[in-house]
């Protein structure tokens, strides 16, 4: 069952540009254009893109912040904008730059606050609460006011006050950037471990393509305002052809005129001791055993190719 | 029920945050109190000093300024703040209020009610039953209720105004004080008889847009007063029908401009 439904959805947004001294022109700025996705219910999906991609565009209209200029869009079989009160209960939101929290206040006060604005049953939120002081560790700094609080903790608090009253799906926008490693570590186990009960779909923006290794099978690639790849990580290896690559050290240099099937040659170093292959198959078995019955072998290494590297170049293109 | 406890809740986490800063909150309490008595006093001198403006004595005068000041101060206490909206829509913090259950305006109006002003009301309250007394009304029930309605009338009149203003930040976020000529500047229109005005500028405040009913034509119809300027009496009972026009009017303005809201970068 699909909980996000996005059909031709399209934002435009005028800009005035300098042209000339005094006089400005308008000029209408397709932020997202046309995007077609759905997300099934407990599916976690990462969502990347350069700097003004669109990602945190689309993100504002799933929410019900921004009112979409074309197209359809709808969440937990809501249209985001017209229904926008009735979603806000069935969703959590987690925007990095925004905050949910009260800056003068404790943490635990937020929280309280946000139970009765969610109209949570107290044991409900009780329970909920426990559960996200023990997982993300925040009983450290319940009753520091927000704005003493470290990136990382106040993160934490964001998290859990995204949570506090159950919602189906969790959209976050850039849940990592600007924190520690250890913080990080922290927010990516938490949500890894929410996504793997089941019950909650996540749909999170990043730059840090770890956020999607560690979390999403499911990558959706976005520029200009465009859906430029939807699917499993591999998926996008084998369509940008990012392939697997095979170093060799050889006792012997490769015998000249040689082939080798399955394989390209890409390198060849230190005289002749070492050469690179990229696999062109999934299986490197093959092409060891030519290797082997070519010369003599010292030492393999295989490297899985750069998960950046192909974003980098898809970005380019 | 459920949803009156919401929009307590975000009060109580507004209030909590302003008491967390005790002494500038008590100084901005005075200060306040301050700019209301100074408000008064400066349409006090003014009488004071010629006798009578445009045939109002000083005690007539000062029951236009009481209507009017009493109706501003109400408003200006209850949705004032919605000239943060700018702030707000620049920061981005409308975001943040847009993805919760509530409605954005009550929201914003209770994170932010302005409490340093709240004794501004009770002067303003006590000015007004000051001027009452001091005037030699013919009390009859009907101008019972219009003393009582004309405040509540000019605050929601005045409210309007603040609203609609404010929400030209959704289209121009750097409307600065363009929202202040007609908030503030309507305010100060409103404390002095119509007649001191003259020509388009007075039949455009005063009737097209509706400033007249605020506090003038009311404190004429409790005075027993005819009208220098022709309207009949029945012209002072009109304040709350122009404040609920205004009200249609500024929710549109407002409804609008939600739908035109662009949030800003990521």
């Amino acid at each position: 069952m699909s909980v996000i439904t996005m059909r031709g959805l399209r934002k435009d947004f005028t800009v005035r540009v300098r042209a000339g001294r005094l006089r400005r022109e308008k000029r209408t700025v397709a932020a997202v254009d046309g995007i077609d996705l759905t997300v099934a219910a407990g599916e976690m999906v990462g969502y990347i893109g350069p700097n003004g991609a669109g990602k945190s565009t689309t993100l504002k209209m799933l929410t019900g912040v921004l009112t979409p200029t074309a197209g359809e869009v709808s969440v937990c079989g809501l249209a985001p904008v017209p229904q926008r009160t009735r979603l806000a209960l069935s969703i959590g939101v987690v925007f990095g730059q925004r905050s949910q929290l009260w800056w003068d206040l404790p943490l635990r006060d937020s929280f309280s606050l946000l139970r009765h604005i969610y109209r949570v049953p107290a044991g409900a939120h009780a329970a909920r609460l426990r559960r996200c002081r023990s997982l993300l560790d925040l009983d450290g700094f319940l009753d520091t006011p927000v704005r003493q609080l470290s990136l990382g903790q106040r993160m934490r608090g964001e998290l859990t006050a995204a949570l506090l009253h159950g919602p189906s799906v969790l959209f976050l926008d850039e849940p990592t950037i600007g924190l520690d490693v250890v913080s990080k570590q922290a927010v990516r186990s938490f949500l890894a471990e929410l996504g793997a009960t089941g019950d909650v779909t996540l749909v999170l923006t990043t730059h840090d393509l770890a956020d999607i290794e560690r979390l999403c099978e499911r990558l959706v690639v976005i520029d200009h305002g465009r859906v430029v790849h939807d699917g499993t990580i591999e998926a996008l290896h084998d369509r940008y052809g990012s392939r697997r690559r095979l170093v060799a050290d050889l006792d012997t240099p490769l015998p000249p005129g040689f082939t080798v099937t399955g394989a390209e040659l890409v390198a060849v170093e230190a005289d002749g001791h070492r050469v690179s292959f990229d696999l062109l198959s999934s299986s490197a078995g093959a092409v060891v055993a030519q290797l082997a019955s070519l010369a003599s072998l010292r030492d393999l290494s295989l490297l899985e190719p750069d998960i950046e590297d192909v974003v980098a170049r898809l970005y380019r293109s | 029920m459920g949803e009156l406890r919401a929009y307590a809740a975000i009060f109580t986490g507004q209030w909590r945050s302003v008491a967390s800063y005790r002494t500038s909150f008590v100084v901005d309490l005075l200060t306040n109190l301050g700019a209301t008595v100074v408000d008064v006093a400066t349409v006090l001198v003014l009488f004071g000093a010629a006798g009578s403006v445009a045939g109002f004595t000083l005690t007539e005068g000062l029951l236009i300024v009481s209507l009017s000041s009493c109706g501003f101060a109400i408003a200006d206490f209850a949705v004032g703040n919605i000239e943060r909206l700018q702030t707000y829509v620049r920061s981005g913090t409308m975001d943040a209020v847009l993805v919760r259950p509530l409605g954005a305006l009550p929201q914003l109006v209770l994170m932010d009610l302005p409490l340093r002003k709240a004794l501004r009301v009770l002067v303003g309250v006590g000015v007004l039953v000051a001027a009452l007394r001091l005037n030699d009304i013919d009390w009859t029930p009907a101008r019972v209720a219009l003393a009582v309605l004309t405040p509540l009338a000019g605050a929601l009149f005045f409210g309007a105004i603040f609203v609609a203003t404010a929400s030209l930040a959704f289209w121009w976020v750097e409307s600065g004080q363009v929202g202040s000529a007609f908030t503030y500047g309507g305010r100060d229109f409103t404390a002095y008889p119509l007649p001191v005005f003259e020509g388009w500028f007075r039949a455009l405040f005063a009737y097209g847009m509706g400033f007249g009913f605020v506090a003038y034509q009311p404190a004429l119809t409790l005075l027993g007063r005819p009208d220098p300027l022709g309207l009949p009496a029945v012209a002072g009972f009109l304040s709350p029908l122009v404040a609920l026009i205004a009200t249609g009017a500024a929710a549109v303005v407002w409804r609008a401009g939600i739908r035109h809201y662009r949030s800003t970068g990521s």
